[in-house]
This record gives structure tokens, C-alpha cells and sequence, in this order.
């Protein structure tokens, strides 16, 4: 448990930079996905740039994690009608209310009601999901 | 202590989740965020009504740690860090939302046609919020991720399904915004 205090750190790290840069904001959102403003591209797009040069730190073993251990992220599971339609669902439910998984925590410091309503409502949703996983095409 | 007080550029958004991404597998796991649904299903003992549950949840106490961490550092942005969310957003995003019946757009980071708590507590508002969830949670586990463990993690280390995800999560995001808005309010 203290060993992992540092998760709760980061958590809150990153809950004040999304917050600061506004990638929090329903208006951002509803922004980006009518494509009128560069925002959330350019955080979303330097996300990625900066990252896939600290990917190529791990891979070659540059950088090793805390306890010296070659960093390996986990290969994404495979599946084109997995991911175009559960991703299709996740943007629905984004678009709409302006969340996704880590703001809707963060959102619960601002709006804590909405946020709680949404949040029970992801936990249905992933409840659903686990019981239909073995039946759903992938 | 201005610059703190200020919002942030973009281009100090990328770099700083890039940050938290280094960190997060530095200290030894994978960043994502959409996992902790699953996690907190099991914590309330869906594990009892199906197999997909029953995990040791203890194996994420590090993520539960950092979700509690996003709701601090979410109440600590609020009450102390952002004192005007006045949002700079594009004329024409003014106009759109303001002719669809939205009231003080940008002053605030959410709108009060779905954030208020009036609103939340009515039917119609009570659908939207809860619908949305369920598609977020449904979603992101159908898909193996969110915009961390998809967008972020998944396209910097060159993954076709992350790919293909973030295509849906456009696909979704546009019908959402483009047509169903509209279609709501």
C-alpha cells in the first residue's frame, strides 16, 4: 500500500493538468468533435508525439522501470469489430456528456452529482460488458 | 504564482500527460484509465454474478490509488486552482450551442443543461448522464481502452487495434455532437 502512494500523487498530478489545460471541459469536447477548434488536438496529438519517443526509450531499454525491470507495454488485444464498435459506444457516450474514464473522476471535484451519475453508469456499463464478453464478436 | 492561476496552453497539455504516462510505466504498470470500472464492479461483488469478475481487485490497488488521486487533484483544481473557467472557444461554437438553447456557454467548464443538479435529478437529464456512463463503461471495455490506455498509450506504441478505436471513438463522438445534441436540446 505506501509503496503505491506515489499512484496517488500521479493521480493528482494528472488531474490538475487535465484540469489547467481544459481537456476536462464539455465545451472542449463538443469542440473537438465538431473539428472547430485545434485544442484538443494539439494536447491530445503532443500526448502522443512526446509518448511515442518515451515508448522508444523503453523498447530499446534506455529507460528501465523502479526496480530496474525492462519496460513492456502490454500489447492491445486484437479485433477489428471490438474496438471499431465498443470504441463507436465509448465516443457516443463521450460526445454526449463530454466524459471519459479518467475525467469522469476528476469531474467528480467539480460537478460531484452528474459525475456520480455517470460514473454509476460506466459500472453498469462495464457490468453488462462482462457479462456479454464471452458472447460478443471480437 | 500567476502562470498557476492561468489556464494552461495546449502545448503544455501534451507534454504533461506524456509525463504522466513516462511515470505511470516507470513505476512499473500500464497507464490506462477504463480498467477501474471493472475493478470497482468486482469491489461490489459482481464477481458473485459472473466469472468476468472474480479477480483479486487487490492486484489494482495501485490504480484504485490513482483514481482516488484524480478526485483529490480534481477538487483541489476547482476550489483552488481555477478561479474563472471561462473557456476560449470558437465564435462558432458560441453560436451552435447558444441557438440550441444552451445558456452561459463557455463561462463555465460544463454546461448547466447537463451538469446542473436540478437537471441531473430529472428524468430527462438522470438519462442522459446515466445512458452516456453506461456507453462510456460498455465502450471502453468492449474496445480494450480509453483515451489513455487507446489514444495515448496505444497509438505512441504504434498498435492497429488503438488505431481502429480511436476511429470509433470519432465515429461515436461525431453522431453525438452532430446529431444527437441536436437532436436532445
Amino acid at each position: 500500500m505506501m509503496k503505491n502512494i506515489k499512484f496517488l500523487v500521479l493521480g493528482i498530478f494528472f488531474a490538475i493538468v487535465l484540469s489547467k489545460v481544459q481537456a476536462i471541459s464539455w465545451f472542449r469536447f463538443y469542440e473537438m468533435f465538431k473539428f472547430q477548434s485545434f485544442h484538443m488536438f494539439g494536447i491530445i496529438g503532443g500526448a502522443v508525439i512526446v509518448s511515442a519517443m518515451i515508448m522508444q526509450l523503453f523498447k530499446r531499454g534506455v529507460i528501465k522501470d523502479i526496480n530496474g525491470n525492462k519496460i513492456i507495454p502490454r500489447p492491445k488485444k486484437k479485433g477489428v469489430i471490438r474496438t471499431l464498435v465498443g470504441g463507436t459506444f465509448f465516443g457516443l457516450g463521450w460526445g454526449v456528456s463530454g466524459a471519459c474514464a479518467a475525467p469522469v473522476f476528476v469531474i467528480l471535484g467539480f460537478k460531484w452529482l452528474p459525475a456520480l451519475i455517470i460514473l454509476l453508469g460506466a459500472l453498469i456499463g462495464a457490468f453488462i460488458y462482462g457479462l456479454l464478453s464471452k458472447k460478443l464478436p471480437s | 504564482m500567476e502562470i498557476i492561476f492561468q489556464p494552461w496552453p495546449w502545448y503544455v497539455g501534451g507534454p504533461l500527460i506524456a509525463l504522466t504516462l513516462f511515470l505511470y510505466f516507470y513505476f512499473g504498470k500500464n497507464f490506462g484509465a477504463s480498467t477501474n470500472f471493472e475493478t470497482l464492479c468486482t469491489m461490489a461483488g459482481a464477481g458473485k454474478v459472473s466469472d468476468y469478475f472474480k479477480k483479486d481487485w487487490k492486484d489494482r490497488d495501485f490504480a484504485l490509488l490513482f483514481v482516488v488521486g484524480l478526485i483529490i487533484g480534481g477538487f483541489i483544481s476547482s476550489n483552488y486552482l481555477i478561479l474563472d473557467q471561462t473557456i476560449d472557444l470558437n465564435p462558432k461554437t458560441f453560436q451552435e450551442l447558444t441557438d440550441l438553447g444552451f445558456s452561459n456557454v463557455g463561462n463555465t467548464y460544463f454546461p448547466n443543461e447537463i451538469f446542473g443538479n436540478e437537471v441531473a435529478m430529472s428524468l430527462k437529464g438522470f438519462l442522459i448522464l446515466i445512458l452516456s456512463g453506461a456507453c462510456i463503461g460498455f465502450g471502453t471495455r468492449y474496445a480494450g481502452g480509453c483515451t489513455s490506455g487507446h489514444a495515448i498509450t496505444g497509438l505512441s506504441n504504434f498498435q492497429l487495434p488503438s488505431l481502429l478505436a480511436v476511429i470509433g471513438f470519432f465515429i461515436g463522438g461525431i453522431i453525438a455532437v452532430w446529431f444527437l445534441i441536436p437532436l436532445i436540446f
